[in-house]
C-alpha cells in the first residue's frame, strides 16, 4: 500500500497490470489505468482491442490471469460483493427484459439493489423522465427503438445512484438525438461526482465527456492523456484537398509543405493529399497563396477533426476499423488504400453533420 | 468490521442476509411469473402442450393398451403425463437462462449485490408455480375423460406434490444445461433430448414388463420410471413408502448434482 499510495490515495479505480487470455487471444497484455474520484475516464480503441475484458474484470464478472484491480478501495476479485454495492453497469448490449416494461425493469433492478419498494419506485419515475421514457414507461421493451432500449439500460445502471459507473460504449447504435440524451446524462453525473469509465470507439464521444483518455489497443493502453494532450499529438485538424483526376499529388504536397503540423500525406488511392494543421481556419489565407503561386488548381478541400482512425493512426501506424485479430499482418504498416478511402469519405460525411 | 464483532453478533447479520436472500429470490421470481404469461412460447408450454398431451395420449393410445390390473388407461396414464408436460416444459427454462446470458442480462444480474444462487433459484420456483398449474390444468381435462384419484385427498396432495417436485430438478437441469452450452435453440435441445429418452424407456406410457429384458433393466432403474411409479402409487392406491423413497432419493441426488454445478457456472458466466 505504501509505495503506491501516492497513485491510488484518490483514485477510485485502479488497474495494475491486467492480464486476460481467452485461448489463444490475448485481450489484455498488462493494462494500467486509475480514475480519481468524480473524473470520467473515456477508454477510447476499436472492436477487440479489449475494452470489454477491462470492463467486465472491473466489474467483478471476469476474474484476470495476472495483475490486479481495485475499485473504490475494494479489491474486485477477494471483495467482490462490496464492489458490487457501490458500481453501476451498462454492458455493450442492452441488458433489459424485452418482455418487461420499461418501468418494470426499472423497478426489478431497484428491488435487487436493496432500495426499498418506494424508493424503488420514487427511483424508476425519475429515470424516466429524466431519459424521456416516461411515456413509453408501460410498455414491454421489445416495442422499443434500440436507441429507447438502449437509454433504459443506462437508467437501469443508475437507479442504485452508484459511486462508480461502467458503460461499455454507451452510445453505440443510436442514432443523433438520443446519443446527445445519453451525453447529457453523463455530463450531469460527473458533475455530480459520479466516477466513470466508458469505453467508446468515438473519439469525439470521449473528447465531448472524458476528462482523461486511454487509447487501448491489442490489450494495451498505448497513450493516455487528457483530449487536449492527445489532440495536440495528432496536430488539431486535417486539411484534405483533392486534386482534380489527373493532377500530380507529389506537386500538391510539395506546395503545401510546412505549412502544417506534419508532414502532408499523400494517398493515391483518394487522388489526395492530407495535410495536419494546428488551426485549419488560420492556414486557409497562405494556402490559398502558395496554391496561386504554384498555378494548382484542386478539385475540393475538406477540413475535419482528427478521427479515431487519425489517431491509431498516428500511434501504431494502423488503422483502427479493423480488429487487431482480423488485421493482415502484412499490412501492420501500411494500411490498405481502399479501406482507406472508405474510412476517409465516412470521416468527411460526420463532419458534414456536424 | 463484522470479523471484529463477538460470535453472537453473527446470527442477525446472518438472518438480514437470509432476508435479503428471500426478497432476491422474490423479485427474480416475480419477473419469471411475469414472462410465463407474456411469452407466446412460455403460454403454448404451459397450456397447449399439457391439454394436447392429454388429449392424443387418451384417445390415441387407449385403445391399443392394456394397463396392469383393472385400472382405465387413463388412471394410468395420467401420472405419467404429469412428468412428460413438466420435463418439455422444463427445457424452456434452459432456452431462457441461456438468453439471459447472451442478452447481458446475466451480466447485470452479477453486477448486482444480491446472491449467486438468487437469480437461479427464482427461476426454479417460478417454474414450481407453473407447474403447479400445469398439473392442475391436466387434472382438470382429465377428469372429465374419466380420470379419478383412488387414494384419497392427502395422496392426491402428496401426488401434485411431487409431480412439481420432480419439475424443480428438471428446472435445476435445464439451468445448468443452458448455463453449459449458452445457446438458445442447443439449450432447447439439451433440454428435451434426455426427457424424450427417459420419458419413453420408463413406465409413463406403458408398463415396463412388455420392454425387451435389456431395456427393462435400464427403465427400472431411472429416476422417471421412480417418480411415475410413486406418484401412480399415489394416484391409484398400493403401497407408497418404497417408490416414494426411491423418487425423492432421484430428485435429491439429480438436484445435488445440477444445483452447485449451475451456481459454480452462474457465477462464472459472462455474456
Amino acid at each position: 500500500m505504501g509505495v503506491v499510495s501516492a497513485v491510488s490515495e484518490d483514485a477510485v479505480i485502479v488497474a495494475e497490470g491486467l492480464r486476460k487470455r481467452f485461448g489463444p487471444v490475448r485481450a489484455l497484455a498488462g493494462v494500467d489505468v486509475s480514475v480519481s474520484e468524480g473524473r470520467v475516464l473515456g477508454l477510447l480503441g476499436p472492436n477487440g482491442a479489449g475494452k470489454t475484458t477491462l470492463v467486465r474484470i472491473l466489474a467483478t464478472l471476469l476474474r484476470p490471469d495476472a495483475g490486479r484491480a481495485r475499485v473504490a478501495g475494494l479489491d474486485v476479485e477477494r471483495q467482490s460483493a462490496a464492489v458490487r454495492r457501490v458500481i453501476g453497469l451498462s454492458g455493450q448490449f442492452a441488458a433489459v427484459d424485452p418482455y418487461l416494461t420499461g418501468r418494470e425493469n426499472l423497478l426489478m433492478i431497484g428491488r435487487l439493489s436493496r432500495l426499498g419498494r418506494s424508493r424503488s419506485r420514487c427511483r424508476a419515475e425519475e429515470l424516466l423522465q429524466a431519459f424521456e421514457l416516461d411515456q413509453a414507461a408501460r410498455r414491454q421493451t421489445r416495442t422499443y427503438s434500440g436507441g429507447m432500449r438502449r437509454r433504459l439500460d443506462v437508467a437501469a445502471s443508475l437507479v442504485a445512484r452508484p459511486r462508480v459507473l461502467f458503460l461499455d460504449e454507451p452510445t453505440t447504435g443510436l442514432d443523433p438525438r438520443s446519443r446527445l440524451a445519453v451525453w447529457q446524462m453523463l455530463s450531469e453525473l460527473a458533475a455530480d461526482g459520479t466516477t466513470v469509465l466508458l469505453t467508446t470507439q468515438y473519439l469525439e464521444e470521449a473528447d465531448r465527456l472524458a476528462d482523461q483518455i486511454a487509447v487501448i489497443d491489442t490489450g494495451q493502453v498505448i497513450a493516455q492523456g487528457t483530449a487536449a494532450e492527445l489532440k495536440s499529438r495528432l496536430g488539431g485538424e486535417r486539411l484534405e484537398l483533392r486534386a482534380p483526376p489527373g493532377a500530380s499529388l507529389d506537386r500538391l504536397a510539395d506546395a503545401v509543405a510546412g505549412l502544417g503540423s506534419g508532414p502532408p500525406v499523400r494517398q493515391d488511392a483518394e487522388g489526395s493529399v492530407v495535410l495536419p494543421v494546428a488551426s485549419g481556419a488560420r492556414v486557409l489565407p497562405e494556402l490559398a497563396q502558395r496554391l496561386a503561386a504554384a498555378g494548382i488548381t484542386i478539385a475540393d478541400l475538406t477540413l475535419r477533426r482528427p478521427t479515431l482512425d487519425d489517431v491509431f493512426l498516428s500511434l501504431t501506424g494502423r488503422p483502427a476499423a479493423r480488429a487487431p485479430d482480423q488485421a493482415d499482418p502484412g499490412r501492420d504498416t501500411a494500411p490498405g488504400a481502399g479501406a482507406g478511402a472508405r474510412r476517409d469519405q465516412s470521416a468527411t460525411t460526420e463532419r458534414d453533420i456536424a | 468490521m463484522s470479523a471484529m464483532a463477538p460470535a453472537r453478533a453473527v446470527s442477525p447479520a446472518l438472518l438480514r442476509e437470509a432476508g435479503h436472500a428471500a426478497q432476491d429470490i422474490t423479485t427474480v421470481t416475480g419477473r419469471n411469473l411475469r414472462r410465463l404469461v407474456r411469452v407466446p412460447t412460455l403460454i403454448a408450454f404451459a397450456t397447449v402442450q399439457p391439454a394436447l398431451f392429454v388429449l392424443l395420449f387418451t384417445y390415441a393410445f387407449g385403445g391399443a393398451i392394456r394397463t396392469p390390473g383393472a385400472t382405465s388407461y387413463i388412471d394410468y396414464l395420467l401420472p405419467g403425463l404429469f412428468v412428460l408436460a413438466i420435463g418439455f416444459g422444463a427445457s424452456q427454462t434452459g432456452v431462457a437462462i441461456a438468453d439471459d446470458l447472451a442478452s447481458g442480462m446475466i451480466d447485470r444480474f452479477r453486477s448486482l449485490p444480491i446472491a449467486g444462487s438468487a437469480v437461479l433459484v427464482g427461476r426454479a420456483a417460478a417454474d414450481a408455480v407453473r407447474n403447479l398449474f400445469v398439473v392442475s390444468l391436466m387434472i382438470a381435462i382429465a377428469t372429465p375423460l374419466g380420470f379419478r384419484f383412488h387414494a384419497g385427498a392427502a395422496a392426491a396432495l402428496a401426488a401434485v406434490a411431487l409431480a412439481v417436485g420432480v419439475g424443480v430438478a428438471f428446472s435445476w437441469l435445464n439451468l445448468l444445461a443452458g448455463l453449459a452450452v449458452r445457446d438458445a435453440e442447443s439449450a432447447g435441445l439439451a433440454g428435451l433430448f434426455p426427457v424424450v429418452i427417459l420419458v419413453f424407456t420408463s413406465s409413463t406410457l406403458v408398463p415396463v414388463a412388455t420392454m425387451p429384458g435389456w431395456l427393462q433393466a435400464f427403465a427400472a432403474h431411472q429416476p422417471v420410471t421412480a417418480t411415475v411409479d410413486a406418484l401412480r402409487a399415489l394416484c391409484l392406491g398400493g403401497p407408497t413408502t418404497r417408490p416414494m423413497l426411491e423418487a425423492l432419493a432421484w430428485i435429491a441426488a439429480l438436484l445435488a448434482v445440477a444445483a452447485p454445478l449451475a451456481v459454480a457456472r452462474y457465477r462464472r458466466a459472462t455474456s
